[in-house]
């Protein structure tokens, strides 16, 4: 018999923990090889078509940074409230918070000046995700509730909140859809880059990524969250009011997954509906897993994700492989870059017996 | 000893053992042999490679060279359960319990037999073991019910329910108060007269002496003695262990006492189990002196110290440091400001052992000035004070952005003491400061309380180490079941006495 | 309205749809029991369950056998636990990303493999599902006749499966493993207990009870195969299991417990109460956090959930 056994290495040179987000892709790409070939694919033409279909034109590019600006959102959201141990599974219930308040002020605040419309969105939308966060992380804290399974309960409560609005008080007069009225112009998020849809939330997007990264790097606070995660214990003995960290981290977390929902109704549907976000909520699990937790990380797995899901259309039309190879990808990308950060740690012995 | 090889067979012969760990060599080549009827004592200090000669011995690790023979036959072991069918039992120093099942379950346990459990069946077998070798627990009772003394009972049941006939026991004195340890030596006498053989690990000469016929000294991982008992003394034991001539020799110095710094009054709390873990308990510290707290471990002292360092709120009583009363249950201001904190367990409370050595050391002061400033730290400032901490005590780091888990444990503990001590702080309290440390770094972590001493400050020393006690100690007290047994002066203290305290015992 | 809500059939009714939909998390929730009181806590249960309903429906699709369909469910199941094994049991990986990540790939796998069988047709295929079996002589007693003893197989089994698990726990030699691993492993290992592979073997059993509780989805509950065929109920397993206290019959009577709320929610929208229907929707997953906080003080971890066991770490 094989036995198999993990034991510690010696610390590998830092420019390894470079490599191996590139290393990952790559071994994940060669393991999804497998289903296009099954699937009847030409692996070189498949990826072909999906790298064509996200990176080959300008406006294909520019594609790609619209589908990875909500992604790089959620990413940031999971990473932040990971980092801190807060188990954060609900980004995707955050984004519907975000975008009910989002549709909510772009549709009803039309009393308000015409430029304070955006910002308004903007900071609702963060409270929005950000409070619905707050539920999970005062649950954790004080009534000691697991907040895996909590923020997964609670995504399901927004989705059928946000239900109950679209068929009740937010419906489109004379719809019989689950879709509210479209939003005025002035909360139409503009577009930076003409004949395309490159707009203000990428831009956001970016900022966002610079912030959590000030936040982590810089702050006090970022000290405490980092501090939380890693040692609770310590955290207290070092002062550190825990609880408040952790509601902070929930709060910032929520946030920008609710920022998320903001930009996909203000920039991409322009109302709400059931299916505002295909799951961004969980991909952001995996982007900010990919991203080893790190606010750079993240918005390059974001981009990584981002041109699988646009270029996948592309592969699905021209190749002919189901556009469900995202999930796939995704998931193995996932568990690839697990493995390869263990690896860094660890090595691997087989003994025989 | 060449004559008892002619005569006896040995039950256990380990020739040239060695195991490595990724970069340490932990057994170098060691030799061993047990031999029937026979207590074998493997002495050495922390990180000698003791536990870990015996974790191969037990199939616990695998060996990375050299051969183990048992009744003269050659054996590899890939797992436990390969040396339990071998006869060897292992009594881990951190026991192998599990907490919420009863004793007969956690007896059973990989000896259940049929497939379908019998509890009856077993119940009448560990009854009949506890009457032949005179033990009284009850099969039923639930582990986290029994004090320490009984749940190491339980796992020398354990051993005998797998009719081990070699027990390897892992200091297994640590844990026992002074009376519950003469309590287990009688134990062991009578598992040797009915045949068992035993390995007795320990770094406690007295102990050593006392209980084995053959002893084994271990340094650095390389066997490097092997002598009887009745033909060798402490003195020489000392020097093969720490391979030096002498044994720590501290000048404690006199006490210049001056203002009270610390007074506790009347303090009461329940343990996480709603168990009374401190009742009733008040002293008085003063600038310039060290206060021991002795006591066998469990006693409350835990507790206390979490109480003092503002981690848990007193149920009733109150703290006074510099006559000012002390908000219980968060570290306030007047805490953070004058106490120096060393809490039990360095991993568990007192570092992040994830982050770098400059992030542990400004776990006290993060949110002070010059590190931080509205809400926005200062990364100059914190090299400069990390890389002050780090010289001022020297250590020893591959720079102060490394992981602190590259450190050694002395090097952890040095982490701590630099960030407590650095602003030379009035008050020191230290609960269990050289836990797990070799003699090198317990002596520093000793000089570096005395240095607190003579600056001034009033040290808190609480330690389950008696000999620390004694060396350190200006004024001892003693706690027993959260209470203070007694309190005596260092020049008039004598061992006996306050290992009778330690038991419970007053007179 | 009153007066509809207490008719024999609407009792019946209720009561029947009540132990339908309850098989499924049931199934998951022992399933999640087996696995957490080893030890290890399974993200995978969600995606597992999803992965289990298209395999079951795409063999039965393919050759008309429903058992067949079951079958290949729990086996896919079990594959999928087995991977569960090498990263979080083996490698010693975060079970909480671990299992996720399984949610994450099984479900995308699933749904490619559907695609891929079945094309994008504008009717979904269907199958010919399960029908409920009455019990000789017990389905003719009113009311519990036409609720308890007219029920599909599998729900029957499911409720066999109850008991079954909590002996195996609690009065077996394997059950005692079970608890003393999730406890703790060292114990267990120094009396010679395999942890390892005891927790992939919990896993694997458990990963097959994720895999038929899908595919009572698409082969009894419903006939075809849908993109949110789960809808949470997985989490809701997960969340059970808490409930529960790690106890066989308490997760299964909050299993119930659940299925009842989610019956009537039904009933309620086809009576037409006046409220929006997705407000009915939310209620069961309310309740359910609800009944979490509720046990939150009281519950007893095992204390080897969540932490890998490695032999070779020094300490």
């Amino acid at each position: 018999m094989i036995g198999m056994s993990i034991v510690k290495r010696k610390p590998l040179p830092a420019w390894v923990m470079l490599v191996i987000p590139v290393a990952a892709v790559f071994v994940t790409l060669l393991i999804t090889s497998i289903p296009i070939l099954i699937a009847g694919g030409n692996v070189f033409k498949a990826y072909g078509a999906l790298f064509q279909g996200a990176l080959g034109s300008k406006f294909n590019l520019l594609e790609t940074f619209v589908k990875a600006s909500p992604l790089v959102l959620t990413g940031l959201a999971v990473a932040f409230a990971f980092r801190a141990k807060f188990w954060n599974i609900g980004a995707e219930g955050q984004l519907f918070a975000g975008a009910i308040m989002a549709a909510w002020v772009g549709i009803y605040f039309t009393w308000l000046p015409s430029f304070l419309v955006i910002p308004f969105m903007i900071i609702f939308g963060f409270l929005g995700g950000g409070l619905w966060a707050t539920i999970p992380a005062f649950l954790k804290t004080k009534l000691k509730v697991d907040d895996v399974v909590t923020t997964l309960l609670l995504n399901y409560v927004i989705l059928h909140i946000m239900g109950a609005l679209l068929f009740g008080p937010m419906q489109m007069e004379g719809s019989s859809w689950p879709r509210s009225a479209s939003i005025m112009d002035a909360a139409f998020y503009p577009m930076l880059i003409a004949r395309s849809r490159f707009h203000l939330g990428i831009i956001i997007s970016l900022v966002a990524v610079l912030a959590i990264w000030f936040i982590n790097n810089k702050t006090v606070f970022g000290y405490q969250s980092r501090g939380v995660g890693i040692n609770l214990n310590a955290a207290k003995f070092g002062g550190i009011n825990t609880n408040m960290v952790i509601l902070k981290t929930a709060i910032i977390s929520g946030g920008l997954a609710g920022l998320a929902g903001v930009g996909e109704v203000a920039a991409i549907h322009h109302h709400l509906m059931m299916d505002v976000s295909p799951g961004y909520g969980y991909t952001g699990i995996v982007i900010a897993m990919l991203g080893n937790l790190h606010p750079i990380g993240v918005a390059l797995a974001a981009f990584f994700f981002s041109v699988i899901s646009v270029g996948a259309q592309t592969m699905s039309r021209v190749a002919g492989i189901p556009i469900y190879i995202v999930g796939v990808i995704e998931g193995v990308a996932l568990m690839t870059m697990l493995i390869f950060i263990l690896l860094t740690e660890y090595k691997i012995r087989w003994t025989k017996s | 000893m060449e004559g008892r090889i002619l005569e006896k067979q040995a039950v256990i012969e380990m020739r040239g053992v060695t195991k490595r760990f990724v970069d340490v060599i932990a057994n170098d080549k060691v030799d061993l042999k047990l031999f029937p009827n026979e207590v074998v004592g493997l002495l050495g200090e922390n990180g000698a490679g003791k536990t870990t000669l015996m974790n191969v011995l037990f199939g616990y690790y695998n060996l990375d060279g050299g051969e183990m023979l048992i009744g003269g036959e050659k054996v590899s072991f890939s797992s436990p359960k390969d040396a339990i069918n071998h006869g060897i039992a292992m009594i881990h120093q951190h026991f192998t319990l599990v907490q919420t099942q009863t004793v007969l379950e956690n007896v059973m346990i990989g000896m259940e037999g049929s497939f379908f459990l019998n509890y009856k069946k077993a119940k009448e077998k560990l009854l009949g073991i506890e009457k032949e070798f005179g033990f009284h627990l009850d099969p039923d009772a639930v582990v986290w019910t029994l004090s320490i003394g009984e749940q190491q009972k339980l796992e020398i049941l354990k051993a005998l329910y797998r009719d081990a006939k070699i027990l390897i026991m892992d200091e297994p004195t640590a844990v026992l108060a002074p009376t519950e340890t003469i309590e287990l030596f009688e134990t062991l006498h009578n598992l040797v007269k009915s045949g068992h053989s035993i390995i007795f690990i320990s770094h406690h000469l007295q102990e050593v002496m006392d209980i084995c016929d053959r002893v084994v000294v271990l340094r650095n991982g390389k066997r490097v003695a092997e002598t009887e008992v009745s033909e060798t003394t402490i003195p020489e034991l000392a020097s093969l262990m720490v391979g030096r001539e002498l044994l720590e020799r501290l000048d404690k110095g006199k006490s210049k006492t001056g203002e009270v710094i610390l007074e506790a009054k009347d303090l009461r709390v329940k343990n996480n189990r709603g168990i009374t873990a401190v009742d009733g308990l008040s002293f008085v510290l003063k600038e310039g002196e060290v206060l021991g707290v002795a006591g066998v471990s469990g006693n409350g002292q835990t507790e206390l110290s979490e109480m003092l360092f503002g981690e848990v709120k007193p149920e009733e009583g109150e703290i006074y440091i510099s006559g000012k009363k002390v908000p219980g249950g968060s570290l306030s201001s007047v805490i953070k400001e004058s106490m120096a904190r060393i809490p039990e367990d360095r991993i568990k409370t007192g570092l992040f052992m994830d982050l770098s050595v400059k992030e542990n050391m400004i776990l006290e002061s993060h949110v002070k000035e010059p590190i931080s400033k509205n809400g926005l730290i200062n990364i100059k400032e914190i090299r400069s004070f990390a890389d002050n901490c780090i010289k001022s005590f020297s250590v020893k780091t591959d720079g102060m952005d490394a992981p602190v888990k590259s450190l050694s444990g002395g090097n952890l503990q040095k982490v701590i003491l630099a960030r407590e001590l650095v602003g030379d702080p009035k008050l020191v309290v230290a609960c269990q400061p050289t836990r797990g440390l070799d003699v090198g770094a317990m002596e520093y972590v000793h000089q570096a309380m005395l240095n607190q001493k003579e600056s001034g400050a009033g040290v808190l020393l609480i330690s389950d180490d008696l000999d620390e006690i004694f060396l350190l100690s200006d004024r001892i007290i003693v706690m027993y079941e959260g209470k203070i047994m007694g309190e005596v002066s260092a020049e008039e203290a004598d061992r006996d006495k306050i290992g009778l305290w330690m038991s419970g015992v007053t007179s | 309205m009153m007066s509809e809500i207490f008719t024999v059939t609407f009792i019946t009714g209720l009561i029947a749809a009540t132990l339908r939909m309850s098989t499924p998390i049931i199934l998951a929730t022992l399933g999640e029991i087996i696995t957490e009181r080893s030890g290890v806590l399974n993200l995978g249960i969600e995606g597992t369950m999803v992965f289990g309903a298209a395999l079951g429906f795409l063999t039965t699709l393919a050759t008309g056998n429903l058992w067949l369909g079951v079958f290949v469910a729990a086996l896919g199941g079990i594959v999928l636990s087995l991977l569960m094994a090498v990263l979080a049991v083996y490698m010693g990986l975060s079970q909480h990303v671990s299992g996720l990540g399984i949610t994450i790939f099984a479900s995308g796998l699933a749904m490619f493999i559907y695609r891929l069988v079945v094309g994008s047709p504008i009717v979904p295929p269907v199958i010919t599902p399960f029908t409920p079996v009455a019990i000789p002589l017990l389905f003719r007693i009113p009311i519990l006749g036409g609720s308890f003893f007219t029920q599909y197989s599998l729900t029957y089994i499911t409720w066999a499966l109850i008991p079954l698990v909590s002996i195996f726990l609690f009065k077996t030699r394997a059950g005692l493993r079970v608890r003393t691993i999730g406890q703790n492993p060292f114990a267990a290992d120094t009396v010679g207990v395999n942890v390892n592979l005891t927790r992939t073997l919990c896993l694997a059993a458990g990963g097959a009870f994720f895999g038929v509780a899908g595919a009572f989805l698409t082969l009894a509950h419903q006939n075809m195969f849908l993109i949110d065929v789960i809808g949470g109920r997985g989490w809701i397993a997960i969340a059970m299991t808490i409930f529960g206290n790690w106890n066989p019959v308490m997760g299964a009577v909050g299993a119930l417990m659940f299925g009842f709320l989610d019956a009537f929610q039904l009933r309620m929208q086809t009576l037409g109460v006046d409220l929006p229907f997705h407000i009915f929707l939310m209620i069961p997953y309310l309740i359910t956090i609800l009944a979490l906080i509720s046990v939150s003080r009281k519950a007893t971890v095992p204390a080897g959930l969540l932490r890998p066991y490695r032999r070779e770490e020094k300490g």
